[in-house]
């Protein structure tokens, strides 16, 4: 009797659970695409921002570079990441960086930064932070305007001891009630413009013919 | 249980009487979590409002299938699987929405006023009812959440319906009321402090709406009886 019901009532169970499956499985099959759709053209969007879609005529989502582990550490990068290159005639004229600054106010900030081939800032952009909203938060360009004045800005300009806010006695704001968040963001974009110095060669290879695979070989081993 | 249904009833329970925010105090998490502005809440309301209903509607077609002992993960089941594809569907069309409501779509699983409706109701009921309760109850969620969203973006933010474009499109980027111009913003009204305070006073504001009904429905109740007395006590004296 007891085994009867058990029986039946597990059976009964599976059943529920085939269909709801079947309900998922469904509704995942029809989704699939356009949540591919969607999530492609956010991350495009976000890529356009820092270098408009008229400077560059190659794909810049499919045009990527891998970072190599030896620079994971200077951008922030806990697992890697890919750069992202535009290209004018196939030569690359600005590459897409990823980059983390770990010392926000609450946990990592991730952006993305833009540099031109001359070393100058293309542009910034906050894709994800958890910093206090109304205060930290204006790192974001929905919140605030604060993030467009890195754009020109390079590595000589201003001065390397003046990349701070102006209560560390640098060029930049800082937000009223928030130093922690803009001096992490500051300080990052410094680091990240830095490592494109550093890695000129790799980033931006000379011409067109000694292009990709390789810069990569000619890039110092030693 | 009577054969006719009274369909205000339910929806007066949905709406005021028993609503699930102010009076069940059920589905707090989301309710403070995202309330911080219009478009989060009426995003977040939305969806629980469809996974309530259809809840209500798919445990009412099968209630008489369902043995007692394996109800509940029948439910459980049944709110899981509704709640996952409204995430694909949200995750689809509505991307940026998704991604600002992020953990809380799944969490709706864990939000008691749908099993409580699906089992307190829906399992007792027939199909039209429990739509109806489902809908009534999603309704009466979805309209708190869009009170403490609108408070709180009002004085946090001085705006109102800012980035609504999250979920009607390119075409509602305007529909932003700028009700205080250069705001310099309320901190403690974003916060999740802001939530708990304004969610209080809201409930504060129905307790206060409630009792003066009562108060007034009591009046008219006792005015007959007293001119009726009176007149008998006036008949005695002369």
């Amino acid at each position: 009797m007891l085994g009867r019901s058990i029986g039946k009532n597990s059976l009964l169970l599976a059943c529920f659970a085939l269909v709801t499956a079947g309900l998922l499985a469904g509704t995942y099959q029809l989704t699939r695409d356009q949540i591919e759709l969607a999530e492609r053209a956010a991350a495009q969007a976000a890529l356009f921002e820092i270098i408009p879609q008229e400077q560059h005529t190659n794909d810049l989502l499919e045009d990527t570079l891998v970072i190599p582990q030896e620079g994971w550490a200077q951008l922030g990068l806990n697992f890697g990441g890919l750069i992202h290159r535009a290209r004018q005639n196939d030569q690359v004229t600005a590459v897409i960086i990823p980059s983390v600054a770990p010392d926000g106010y609450s946990g990592a900030i991730r952006m993305l930064v833009g540099v031109n081939r001359e070393g100058t800032v293309s542009g910034v952009r906050v894709l994800n932070h958890r910093e206090t909203p109304g205060l930290g938060d204006k790192v974001d360009l929905s919140r605030s305007d604060w993030i467009l004045s890195f754009d020109g800005r390079a590595l000589g300009d201003p001065p390397a001891e003046r990349w701070a806010v102006r209560r560390d006695g640098g060029d930049f704001d800082q937000f009223t009630g928030a130093t922690i968040t803009p001096r992490a963001v500051i300080n990052q974009v410094r680091r990240t413009l830095e490592y494109v110095e550093e890695n000129r060669e790799l980033l931006f290879p000379e011409s067109a013919e000694n292009g990709n695979v390789s810069t990569r070989e000619t890039t110092p081993s030693n | 249980m009577s054969d006719t249904v009274d369909y205000r009833q339910i929806s007066k329970n949905g709406l005021w009487t028993n609503n699930p925010a102010l009076v069940q105090l059920l589905g707090l998490c989301p309710l403070l979590a995202v309330t911080g502005s219009v478009v989060n809440a009426l995003g977040l309301g939305l969806a629980t409002l469809m996974v309530v209903t259809s809840s209500n509607m798919i445990v009412s077609l099968i209630r008489k299938g369902v043995s007692d002992a394996v109800r509940l993960p029948a439910f459980v089941m049944i709110i899981a699987a509704l709640t996952t594809c409204i995430e694909l569907l949200m995750n689809a069309f509505t991307y940026e929405l998704y991604t600002i409501l992020g953990i809380f779509i799944p969490l709706i699983v864990t939000n008691c006023a749908i099993l409580g409706r699906a089992d307190a109701f829906a399992s007792k009921n027939k199909l039209l009812p429990s739509t109806v309760d489902g809908l009534t109850m999603g309704l009466g969620f979805l309209l708190v959440l869009l009170a403490i969203g609108a408070v709180r973006e009002l004085l946090g933010s001085g705006t109102l319906f800012a980035n609504m474009h999250l979920l009607f499109g390119e075409g509602a980027r305007g529909w932003t009321l700028t009700v205080f111009p250069n705001y310099p913003g309320f901190l403690v009204a974003i916060l999740p402090p802001g939530a708990f305070i304004v969610a209080g006073f809201l409930i504060a504001l129905k307790n206060v709406i409630d009792s003066g009904i009562e108060r007034r429905q009591e009046t008219r109740r006792a005015k007959p009886i007293k001119g009726s007395k009176r007149v008998r006590t006036t008949g005695a004296i002369s």
